[in-house]
């Protein structure tokens, strides 16, 4: 399995070069050509969490004394499929958007290459392999930021992205480094047999949380995030929103689960902190914004934040034995990582739709799509009932099963964790209240409603293979919140390697009730059936349907809308993407983003237009990232001086870096 | 075999009684807050009169009205019906209430919420807008009251089941439990809030800036009002049969014996008469406040849940 | 040991109290703070006389006594009336918004429970708990004095916070008489005290709110050159 999976992903390397030939015919190859290899690597992934047992395999690639070393278990055939399962879908979403991107000859070489990175960072076994794919993915993914790289904004949130990704890197080079000790254990079968204890060990779990917790988007660190995922063309936004965000939960879950031993619960708690704070924050930046893809991007660090209160609940409760609830929570976190990479996948498969039949990402510029491009809309529907944890959908199931791991909360011995699991229960159920608004909107102003602009009057529906792939995502949506236990089986595996224990209902096997009904701990304690609701409620609305047809008056006729007796037919009357906010920018921004509303009302008789406008302040912005991007200025332009020194100048800081480097191994032995 | 026939004729049975009683609940309300005003108010089968004449009618749509908003009412309707259908009303042994627990519940009017709030978006007029925008930012205040709820309840007796809890507060010996007066009052607040009841909203007026449901729901007409009146009376419903369930849950039957069921049937009207009544009396006195107070008086809500966990930690002094 | 039923009472007479404490922070009209603070009175009266019947500890129906006159009825009185002779029935100034207050508070709640709980496990249950709720009243207090501008509010917040302090003394057996006699006379004094004030920040600067009063500080001074 492990060579299959190695082998397709050489072959998505070998595509990249493809890409840069012009024509529709290298265009085709390269996204048939990552269908192919995507699919191998799903089908692979997939037989073995059903059937697999660890593989290890080492080619002679990387450092002279360092073979490569790859590994495949569980964990790492769970990402792979969520990965892969993406990218097949995005592949087939490509054929029809790339026709509507202006330089496809800036996209098509890093697709397969992003893919491919992503896939080894998954398989990798050594820290050297880890890194190095990890950066080939910043990269390739950097180069997909920058495709459209006209647009002033865009040069912006790549430096801020490279700067971002160069920290995060720098942050896991130091961790594993502490991690593999002076004897250079780099390979993660020795990090595993001898985990760092102690501060240094903490040094290594904090520097990890910080490196790939960038790179996942949490709060304070999410601010490059909104800026960069929507600068890439969609369906790449969509892989780095729905799936790169995932390799970076990876990265946590592989060192703080499985490398570094047993951690305390105090990192847990760490966890619940950053977990809630993203969840919440995020999506109320989110609710702020006007822009679609940029709305998307903010909600990806909600949804990051309800995946990282998972694995902090699965912490804690590992941390004082309680295996059964660790799992329970686990298996939420991960089914989240599932969802999520599916719903945000669809929305921004479905933004590119709409960004390529108007030419808008303005929600205030759109309005009224339902009728120009009803599938669309529809996918778009299931997608945002999907992200705001709706029943029968796959939102719902995984966060339901993240309540019930809150809700055993008390069992805990910890006073702190007491009081502030329920905090983060709170945290979380207001998060979720939060994202039905936020998509309410985001569908509601884009989809309803009269078009605001003659871009939204005019657009045409999009290619089949762009709904087509839409479509594949929204049907794993439903068969997943209506069929949860059909992830979570194979997810049983996953726990059961890092945990030493089962989903607790799955502990005797799995039985036909399993399927039919959700319920973690005992039968009768807390269950929940998303079949048989989907059943009834669609049995019942049929019903009510018939009969207020056939006993009611069946009659509808057309009219003006009523609005009170005064319709007004301009669109501007509407209800924007702004004043839908507002209630909730009132209630909630005032406080955390400082939100201002200046409102500049003319006198009476005078022609000026009125003008209102509202501010915003990211804390996290002023208070993390300002002062790191004014220091790499700072020093650019420091070094900007390099670029004019003789040769015998630029040698004097390599001579002194060798000299340094030597020192500390003669102090080292 | 016949265990499970009874159950099922159970659970067809509660369908039924919900959806009879919901529009008498409604109609006592009404009728409470007339006489207490000093006018004779409406009869009680007024709302099963009027949703008949809204069933009689012709329905008038928007000409850009979309399917989003033809389909909302049957849905909203057919999920409201459920929820009510699922919280042990007369008896516990209810073979649907495994499909949803506590959080699912609350979860299913979440959903009906969403799709009334796109279909107030749908037509593009500024009420629609505004009514949506509020429901929508009511629910997130509320929604963090009601999961301190679910908490401080399931904190003591460990399941989000409906039928276990009232089960649980039926077994056990009869005491004043502080964290259960919290989160009574903080899931009546909810409850306020969320079926739309004064202070929070005016279920009575059309025509003031203030109003929210009734703005989202504007444009419907003839069968799509009516279908969407009746969800607003089952959420009504829902939430007296939610709050009696849990908190006053005796006389529920606790067997399919006709003695018990009949006891239960009987106790269960009962209850609603008194909710009803209640409601009544405290709309009447009390005044409607501004929308931006909703987020204090639904933080109270949350402030009273959180304390009864807190209290509930007090109490067990574990 | 006492029985479940006497427990829950003085449980819920306690919790009674601290919500009352939660409704002096939520209200916003001075004449509702008032209300509330009467209210609150009442129940720590009755908590008192509770367990001056389950202790069997009759002095502390004195101390009930002392409550429900001075705290409940004269006190109140006294403040509507200075209140209504003043005119300020306008809502009351706040420094932080109310649902702050609020959360702050129960913050605070949280933050007394997880410190009496481990420093006393081996005391009496019901003492541990009255403990932790009258810090928790305390604290309350003290943060409805420093989120409120108004001069009215911050003498009930002083005198909210005096509260708590009887309800942990009734709670404790063998409480001396003394005691409670002395802070509630304190309280009388302090009650007076802050009438005189009240009259003279009134007659000079014509309002109740201190904001106003800063200006005059010895350290302002410069700032206001």
């Amino acid at each position: 399995m492990l060579t299959a999976i190695l082998v397709a992903t050489a072959a998505l390397v070998v595509l990249g070069p493809i890409g840069v030939a012009r024509g529709r015919a290298a265009a085709n190859l390269v996204h048939f050509g990552s269908i192919a290899a995507t699919s191998v690597v799903l089908g692979h992934a997939v037989w073995f969490l059903f059937d697999g047992t660890p593989t290890t395999l080492t080619l002679p690639f990387g450092l002279p004394w360092l073979a490569a070393h790859f590994r495949i278990d569980a964990l790492s055939a769970w990402f792979l499929s969520v990965i892969s399962l993406v990218g097949l879908t995005a592949a087939i979403y490509g054929f029809g958007y790339i026709r509507h991107v202006d330089e496809p000859g800036r996209v098509l070489p890093f697709f397969p290459l992003f893919l491919a990175a992503m896939n080894l960072v998954l398989i990798a076994d050594d820290a050297f392999t880890f890194l190095l794919s990890w950066e080939c993915m910043s990269l390739a993914s950097w180069f997909l930021v920058v495709a459209n790289h006209r647009q002033p904004d865009n040069a912006r949130a790549a430096l801020v992205y490279l700067v971002m990704a160069v920290i995060g890197t720098s942050c896991l080079l130091l961790a594993f480094g502490i991690m593999a000790g002076f004897e250079g254990a780099y390979s993660f079968a020795d990090m595993r047999a001898a985990p760092v204890t102690g501060r240094l060990g903490g040094l290594a779990v904090a520097l990890v949380v910080i490196g790939a917790g960038s790179k996942a988007g949490l709060v304070p660190l999410h601010a490059w995030l909104p800026l960069a995922h929507p600068a890439a063309p969609s369906h790449i936004s969509a892989l780095m929103s729905g799936v790169m965000t995932k390799v970076a939960i990876y990265g946590l879950v592989r060192v703080m689960f499985d490398l570094a031993g047993d951690l305390g619960w105090g990192w847990g708690a760490v966890l619940l902190v950053l977990g809630g704070a993203s969840a919440v924050l995020g999506i109320l930046y989110a609710l702020m914004q006007n822009d679609l893809k940029v709305l998307l991007a903010y909600s990806t660090v909600e949804n990051v934040g309800i995946i990282v209160i998972g694995l902090g609940l699965a912490l804690v409760f590992k941390a004082n034995g309680l295996v059964g609830l660790a799992a329970l929570a686990q298996v939420a976190a991960l089914l989240h990582v599932l969802n999520h990479a599916l719903f945000k996948s669809l929305l921004f498969f479905g933004s590119g739709c709409v960004l390529s039949a108007t030419g808008e990402r303005d929600m205030e510029r759109l309005g009224g799509l339902i009728h120009r491009m009803p599938r669309t809309a529809f996918l778009f529907l299931v997608g945002s009932a999907a992200i705001s944890a709706l029943p029968p959908f796959n939102g719902f199931a995984s966060e339901w099963l993240t309540f019930q791991a809150i809700l055993n909360a008390p069992v805990l011995p910890q006073w702190v964790l007491k009081f502030g699991v329920p905090v983060v229960g709170a945290l979380l159920a207001l998060a979720a209240a939060l994202a039905a608004a936020c998509f309410v909107r985001a569908f509601g102003i884009t989809f309803l409603g009269r078009p605001r602009s003659d871009a939204a009057a005019q657009a045409a529906e999009v290619e089949p293979a762009m709904w087509g792939a839409m479509a594949v995502l929204a049907a794993c949506c439903l068969v997943l919140g209506v069929l949860p236990t059909a992830a979570i089986v194979p997810l049983n595996a996953v726990v059961r390697d890092l945990l030493g224990s089962p989903f607790p209902a799955l502990s005797s096997g799995v039985a036909v009730h399993d399927f039919l009904f959700l319920a973690p701990l005992e039968p009768g304690r807390s269950s929940y059936s998303g079949l048989l609701v989907l059943a009834v409620v669609a049995l019942v609305t049929w019903v009510v349907a018939r009969c207020a047809h056939r006993l009611a008056s069946p009659q509808v006729r057309r009219g003006p809308p009523w609005d009170c007796g005064f319709p007004d037919p301009q669109p501007a009357t509407q209800y924007t993407a702004s004043s839908f906010a507002q209630p909730i920018r009132r209630v909630y921004g005032t406080l955390i983003f400082r939100a201002r509303e200046r409102v500049d009302m003319p006198e009476p008789g005078d022609s000026r237009p009125a003008r209102f406008a509202v501010h915003l302040i990211d804390p996290a912005w002023e208070a993390f990232y300002a002062p790191i991007e004014r220091g790499v200025a700072a020093a650019t332009a420091r070094a900007n001086v390099l670029q004019f020194l003789t040769i015998r100048r630029y040698l004097s800081p390599v001579f002194a870096a060798l000299i340094a480097l030597l020192c500390i191994v003669v102090l080292a032995k | 075999m016949t265990g499970a026939i009874v159950a099922i004729v159970l659970q067809l049975a509660q369908l039924g009684l919900v959806l009879v009683l919901a529009p008498a609940a409604t109609g006592l309300v009404r009728l409470v807050k007339a006489r207490l005003l000093g006018r004779r108010g409406p009869p009680l089968v007024q709302p099963y009169r009027d949703l008949a004449k809204l069933l009689r009618k012709e329905a008038v749509m928007a000409d850009n009205a979309s399917w989003v908003y033809r389909v909302t009412p049957y849905i909203v309707f057919a999920l409201l019906w459920l929820a009510a259908a699922l919280v042990p009303t007369f008896t516990t042994r209810l073979p649907f209430s495994p499909a949803a627990d506590l959080i699912a519940l609350v979860a299913l009017l979440g959903s009906a919420r969403f799709l009334q709030a796109l279909a107030g978006m749908d037509v593009g007029t500024s009420f629609g807008g505004i009514g949506s925008s509020r429901e929508m930012m009511i629910a997130t205040l509320a929604e963090p009251a009601v999961l301190m709820v679910i908490f401080t309840i399931s904190l003591f007796i460990h399941s989000t089941s409906i039928p276990s809890i009232a089960e649980f507060v039926l077994g056990s010996e009869v005491g004043i439990r502080v964290s259960f007066l919290l989160a009574l009052i903080s899931l009546t607040m909810v409850a306020i809030a969320e079926t739309g009841r004064i202070p929070i909203d005016n279920p009575a007026t059309h025509l003031e800036l203030t109003m929210v449901h009734e703005a989202m729901v504007l444009e419907y007409s003839g069968r799509h009002l009516a279908l969407i009146e009746a969800a607003g009376m089952l959420r009504l419903l829902f939430y007296l049969s939610l709050i009696a369930g849990i908190f006053v849950p005796w006389g529920l039957a606790e067997s399919g014996a006709g003695p018990a069921i009949a006891i239960g049937v009987a106790a269960y009207v009962a209850k609603t008469v008194g909710g009803s009544i209640l409601l009544g009396v405290f709309e009447v006195s009390i005044a409607k406040m501004r929308v931006f107070r909703v987020a204090e008086f639904l933080g109270g809500a949350l402030l009273l849940g959180l304390l009864g966990a807190i209290f509930l930690y007090v109490s067990t002094g574990t | 040991m006492i029985g479940r039923i006497e427990f829950d009472i003085a449980h819920a007479l306690s919790a009674s109290v601290l919500l009352l404490s939660f409704a002096l922070l939520y209200q916003r009209r001075v004449s509702g703070v008032i209300e509330a603070f009467a209210l609150q009175a009442v129940a720590v009266a009755a908590a008192a006389a509770w367990q001056a019947f389950t202790q069997d500890a009759p002095h502390l129906y004195i101390t009930a006594l002392i409550a429900l006159l001075f705290k409940a009825m004269v006190i109140p009185i006294a403040l509507s009336r200075i209140v209504r002779k003043l005119g300020m029935h306008k809502t009351i100034e706040t420094v932080l918004g109310v649902n702050l207050a609020l959360l702050a508070g129960v913050g605070l709640v949280a933050l007394s429970i997880l410190l009496v709980f481990p420093a006393t496990s081996v005391a009496a249950v019901l003492t541990r708990e009255n403990l932790a709720l009258a810090l928790s009243i305390v604290l309350l207090g003290l943060l409805m004095m420093i989120t409120r501008r108004n001069a009215v509010t911050q003498v009930i917040g002083f005198m909210s916070l005096e509260n708590g302090l009887v309800l942990a003394a009734v709670g404790v057996k063998g409480m001396p008489l003394v005691v409670e006699m002395s802070i509630a006379f304190s309280v009388l004094i302090a009650f007076l005290v802050f009438g005189m004030f009240i009259f003279r920040i009134r007659e000079r600067f014509d309002t109740l709110d201190l904001q106003y009063l800063e200006a005059f500080r010895g350290d302002h001074q410069s700032e206001r050159s």
